[in-house]
């Protein structure tokens, strides 16, 4: 009862920071109407105001976007998420399933190699300590400094934006690997050694389950990750995907359409988080 | 009314939305249709008998000019072999059906069909865009998909990794890639240059009382490439005015599209960019056009459309169905009365993705000035093909002005492996013709300043402020 009334007012307060929120940008973006009356101009100056967009009845945007353009634009392209008109124009629901594809990819990749790497690494300390000066150098690289490195490499727009989500998000997940197999009970070992468990079964009966909380920790790390490093990628190899929707708009200076996107990757990133979480409260165990 | 909610038509779907089935009202779909309907219009402009004459005089003129820059030569060419012969060859270049089936029959078919080519979303691509919608590449039997591309070092990759099979350039970047500044040496061609004129320096508004550009040391100033016509001009106007552009004034690399929104956060003073992008400062209110890159060479080489030596080579064929489709559209762009047509053309998202009074400004040269003036310049952008070599020996005695290139160049031997004329010449050699035209060097006045590509060293140690030894 009590949780539940917490539940209530944090979802009210929430309510009400959203509409704040929106208000405040709504009051800060009302400028004064462009347009206006044509009267006492000469027919120079009418000429003059439409080339800069100011004939009456025109809709110019100038200056940040009010929210109730941003909810139209986001319903234009919610609504007709697949179109596809050639190469460089299609439906926001492509572009997001382009992002999610590579994404999925890059990650599914460094799986295979983090964890694996991970068990190796967490499970001998002389392993760890030849491993961690690589990992720390190599953890902090920015994704865009790998890009013209991958280009060059790879000599592939797309494998390129792949392997930079492959880079970016191995580490966590290797980390994160390495440290929950290390973490594993002494006593839980020496049971398995008692019981002359063979050395597979060991790794897939007792670490794995017992580390499995900790590699989904570093998994959901690395996919928040992989999502930021997506749309920088796309931005800097264009093509397809959520980051060339941005840059594309970001081009055309549409701010509204470059908020709607962010709001957009924001959602996706969120929804993306919280499969993991389910995935983790899965793996879960009470001691 | 009736025309949109039509129950008694057949072929209209019974709801009361869109007749294309869309959720969108009948008027959002008329402005898409718009665009359709200027390609209908222009692709029906491009297949009457008139236009097809237009464009055949103006593509062998192209070619003429190409095979005989000076008229002596061209006099002497001519008595010689006569203009029949002269004419056969240069027609087996020419977009003419039946030629063109005669010279394909000759050669074999099309080597490639489908083809990506690349290219930045400015006006400069105009030719190379049109060409898509209005059906040119079709029409040679060519399926390309034309690619927008973040920017102008992704283009220099993609074609070195032979992602696209040609691009749009910036038209000393082939020279750059060729000589391997910047990238790893890769023979690179300019085919055609796509655009002429078309660039402008752009300033602040805050800065409309400071024109005189001896004021402006200590500016920032934005630049879309390194090597690129942009940052040749600017530096040279600055240079012109007694600023060193390497010292007094920070130039710094930016894509267009964030030099407008750069120039609005006040962190650059101005820019010398690609259209529509200045016009687009204009349209926003955030500056003003200061100079018209046509005012300080008119006829300047702005971008160029290219291809790796290697694609020609491999694919010869191809490459001259490619020509003739990028030169028809060059052709159909050239002539004012369908520029109105073409800013509709490319403007949606799909390509420019920008508004359409912009581009229209742009291309039919009667624009705002940001300073509440209209201007009358219907050259502000033009679409001459023609790739002169001497063009590409004045960049790179500014690429060595600058210190990109150090040492000695032999100007000529770039200029001539890289900015190819026509592939008019092996044809007539095809034909058993002996040619002997010279390459293709004309003199140009840039800023009331003589330049002669015979004397292109003597011309670079004339300049006061310059890198070079």
């Amino acid at each position: 009862m009590k949780t539940a009334s917490l539940n209530l007012r944090a979802a009210v307060v929430s309510l009400l920071i959203f509409v704040c929120f929106i208000g405040i940008w709504q009051l800060a973006t009302t400028g004064p109407s462009i347009g206006g009356s044509s009267a006492g101009m000469t027919a120079e100056e009418i000429e003059y105001a439409k080339m800069m967009g100011k004939d009456p009845g025109a809709e110019k945007s100038s200056g940040f976007p009010p929210p109730i353009e941003v909810a139209k634009a986001s319903w234009a392209h919610l609504s007709d998420p697949f179109y596809d008109k050639g190469p460089n124009d299609k439906g926001i629901g492509i572009q997001l399933a382009h992002s999610l594809g590579r994404v999925g990819l890059g990650f599914l990749l460094a799986m295979a190699v983090a964890i694996p790497v991970g068990f190796l690494i967490g499970m001998s300390p002389l392993m760890r300590k030849a491993f961690d000066p690589f990992v720390q150098v190599l953890k902090p690289i920015s994704p865009l400094a790998w890009m013209p490195l991958a280009l060059y490499t790879l000599k592939d727009s797309d494998v390129s934006g792949i392997f930079v989500i492959f880079i970016c998000s191995v580490w966590p997940m290797l980390i994160n690997t390495a440290f929950g197999v290390s973490a594993v009970k002494r006593e839980w070992l020496n049971v398995a050694s008692t019981l002359e468990v063979n050395p597979l079964r060991k790794a897939f009966q007792v670490i794995l389950p017992a580390a499995a909380p900790t590699i989904l920790t570093g998994m959901r790390i690395s996919m928040g990750i992989a999502w930021l490093v997506i749309v920088a990628a796309e931005m800097l190899v264009g093509g397809t995907g959520v980051g060339y929707f941005v840059w594309n708009e970001w081009n055309n200076l549409s701010l509204t359409n470059v908020i709607f996107a962010v709001l957009l990757i924001g959602v996706v990133g969120m929804l993306l988080d919280l499969m993991f979480a389910q995935l983790q409260k899965a793996v879960t165990y009470v001691e | 009314m009736s025309e949109y909610f039509d129950p008694y038509n057949a072929d209209r779907p019974l709801m009361m939305k869109c007749s294309c089935g869309r959720d969108h009202s009948p008027a959002d779909h008329h402005a898409e249709t718009v665009a359709d309907g200027a390609a209908r219009e222009l692709r029906a402009r491009s297949e009457t008998a008139e236009f097809e004459a237009y464009s055949n005089a103006f593509i062998e003129a192209t070619l003429v000019k190409a095979l005989f820059p000076q008229d002596e030569e061209r006099r002497r060419f001519l008595r010689a072999v006569g203009k029949g012969t002269a004419m056969a060859a240069i027609a087996s270049v020419l977009p003419v059906a039946s030629l063109q089936a005669m010279a394909q029959e000759k050669q074999g078919a099309l080597e490639k069909t489908d083809l990506k080519i690349g290219f930045i979303p400015i006006t400069c691509a105009t030719p190379l865009i049109m060409a898509h919608p209005l059906g040119f590449y079709s029409k040679q039997g060519l399926n390309v998909s034309v690619t927008k591309t973040a920017g102008w070092a992704l283009v220099r990759d993609k074609m070195i990794n032979k992602e696209y099979d040609a691009s749009h350039f910036l038209s000393p970047m082939p020279l750059a890639i060729s000589m391997g500044l910047g990238s790893n040496a890769t023979p690179m061609n300019v085919a055609t240059i796509q655009n002429i004129n078309g660039q402008a320096i752009t300033l602040a508004l805050k800065h409309k009382d400071n024109r005189d550009p001896k004021n402006w040391k200590g500016f920032k100033f934005g630049i879309p490439f390194d090597y690129s016509m942009h940052n040749f001009l600017l530096r040279y106007y600055l240079a012109e005015a007694g600023l060193n552009p390497d010292t007094d004034v920070q130039l710094r690399v930016i894509p267009p599209a964030e030099m407008v929104a750069n120039l609005r956060a006040g962190n650059i003073d101005g820019f010398l960019g690609p259209d529509p992008f200045n016009q687009r400062a204009v349209f926003d209110e955030v500056g003003f056009i200061h100079v018209l890159t046509k005012d300080l060479w008119n006829g300047h080489p702005c971008c160029a459309f290219g291809t790796s030596t290697e694609f020609i080579q491999k694919n010869p064929n191809t490459f001259a169905a490619l020509y003739r489709a990028v030169l028809n559209a060059a052709a159909m762009a050239r002539q004012p009365k369908n520029r109105e047509l073409i800013a509709k053309v490319i403007a949606p998202s799909q390509y420019l993705n920008q508004p359409e009074a912009v581009l229209n400004q742009v291309l039919s040269g009667k624009f705002a000035d940001g300073l509440g003036k209209i201007q009358n310049v219907p050259d502000r952008a033009d679409f001459d093909p023609m790739p002169w070599q001497s063009m590409a020996v004045w960049m790179l005695t500014q690429m060595k002005r600058w210190g990109y290139v150090k040492g000695e160049v032999d100007y000529k031997a770039v200029a001539e492996k890289v900015f190819l004329i026509t592939d008019a010449r092996k044809h007539m050699k095809d034909l058993g013709m002996e040619f002997k035209a010279g390459p293709t060097y004309t003199k140009h006045t840039i800023m009331g300043k003589e330049f002669d590509p015979a004397k292109a060293d003597a011309y670079l140690k004339s300049f006061a402020i310059s890198k070079a030894a």
